[in-house]
């Protein structure tokens, strides 16, 4: 059987990662399950852990008053969900909802913001791996606003 | 006084050639694909996959539209037409048995045949799948010839995705891979949502032994190349093709020049490391 810390290592996420600090990411891990159209977060409630996606498929979406939700971005297998936990004042900004059933490995913010003030080195080991994932995200939200396929661009 | 022959008049690249309508399907909401075929019976032009055509509605205008059709149905032209304006309205709107008229095929076309012995990655967004098609079957005509065949392709909306049904047949395909996202997706849509540039990392090939070929907006190519070199694709690799007002088609009138090249005729299809430092300039 996996153990979780094998889970977490073989994670492109935290791909490279030496032992010793999947070691101490393991401490804040656990296994979790959501069936298909669960909400795994939403708007506004506190952001106390982030997912490493082993399968299925998380949208993301946003609500606007008198629409239907909008679908801005998908995550899927191998990718990893939510940043909100890193920084304050810890709330999500999107709802995330299993697209079918998602199994990740959750990772609890509380104790790993803790474990990063009192280890620097897994702190940058870890801002590192969120600031690409954030910048591919803004490259592509970017590209998105952009609104190439619409008529007349 | 010149005289011009029979002969000379149907080979000229300036005079249309009547071809009629046989068949109008309707993609999407706003985007039609029309086959014509020649009204004397005889084969239809030849054409290498991202050549073009100037097609002509008569007493309204000519258009260029790229060729979306299978290289090895000799008998016809295919073309997807998204209706933008009056001209691309009037084309859309003919029936079959309407006439239209029909000049080239004109421009370079995907080098299909560099691509042989390697993996071959096509990135199309929006209606930019239409002169990609032509390769995806001469690739699939001719599997042996080729490596993986990696489809990645970006719409706007789930309604917005053309050739739905061979979208799925493609990816039944051995050794082939199609990724389909949307930039924006209802709550039905079960596939990906985000940028075609998103997909890149579920595409299963090996960048140095692969030909990219990229088609749609100019500026998601721009996005597209940067990504695919900062993913190991090298410049020459990646083919791109370009858009203008093309008028002529055969680099006569000027009016798709763009830096040194005309598009018509030294292109459409065009190497990224050839386009990279036009494409970076405001003024073009």
């Amino acid at each position: 059987m996996e153990t979780l810390e094998r889970i977490i290592a073989d994670h492109p996420f935290f791909a490279g990662l030496e032992s010793y600090y999947t070691n101490l990411l393991t401490g804040c891990a656990s296994n979790v399950r959501f069936d298909a159209g669960t909400y795994i977060f939403k708007e506004g409630e506190e952001a106390n852990e982030f997912y490493l996606i082993r399968s299925g498929k998380v949208a993301l979406e946003i609500f606007a008053p008198q629409r239907k939700p909008i679908m801005l971005a998908t995550v899927d297998e191998g990718e990893v969900l939510g940043w909100s936990w890193l920084l304050p004042p810890y709330q999500w900004k999107l709802h995330a909802h299993a697209v079918g059933t998602v199994r990740a490995i959750a990772l609890d913010g509380k104790c790993l913001r803790t474990k990063c003030e009192q280890n620097h080195d897994l702190g940058y080991e870890i801002l590192k791996r969120f600031a690409q994932i954030m910048e591919q995200r803004l490259e592509a939200t970017r590209f998105q606003l952009l609104d190439v396929y619409a008529v007349g661009r | 006084m010149a005289t011009v022959t029979t002969t000379e008049a149907i080979t000229d690249p300036m005079l249309p050639q009547p071809y009629s309508v046989r068949q109008v399907v309707k993609e999407t909401a706003d985007t039609f694909t029309l086959t014509l075929e020649p009204s004397n019976g005889a084969g239809a032009n030849r054409f290498q996959p991202g050549q073009f055509s100037m097609l002509w509605v008569f007493g309204v205008g000519e258009l260029p539209i790229s060729i979306s059709g299978d290289p090895a149905e000799r008998d016809r032209l295919v073309y997807t037409v998204r209706s933008v304006g009056q001209a691309t309205h009037a084309l859309v709107s003919r029936e079959v048995g309407d006439a239209v008229g029909v000049r080239g095929p004109f421009g370079t076309g995907w080098p299909v045949e560099k691509a042989e012995g390697r993996d071959v990655l096509v990135i199309a967004g929006g209606i930019g799948l239409a002169p990609l098609r032509p390769v995806i079957y001469e690739v699939l005509h001719n599997r042996e010839k080729y490596g993986r065949l990696v489809i990645l392709y970006g719409a706007r909306s789930p309604r917005d995705l053309l050739y739905r049904k061979e979208l799925a047949a493609w990816a039944r395909q051995r050794e082939t891979q199609v990724l389909v996202t949307v930039d924006y997706g209802g709550l039905s849509w079960r596939g990906h949502v985000g940028v075609v540039t998103t997909l890149f990392k579920y595409a299963r090939l090996q960048p140095e032994r692969s030909l990219a070929f990229a088609c749609g907006p100019e500026i998601m190519m721009r996005f597209v190349a940067r990504d695919l070199e900062t993913r190991g694709f090298a410049r020459e690799n990646v083919y791109l093709s370009m858009e203008r007002n093309m008028k002529c088609g055969v680099g006569f009138c000027g009016h798709c020049q763009y830096g040194p090249h005309f598009i018509c005729k030294d292109g459409p299809i065009f190497r990224y490391d050839q386009m990279r430092p036009l494409l970076e300039k405001y003024e073009l």
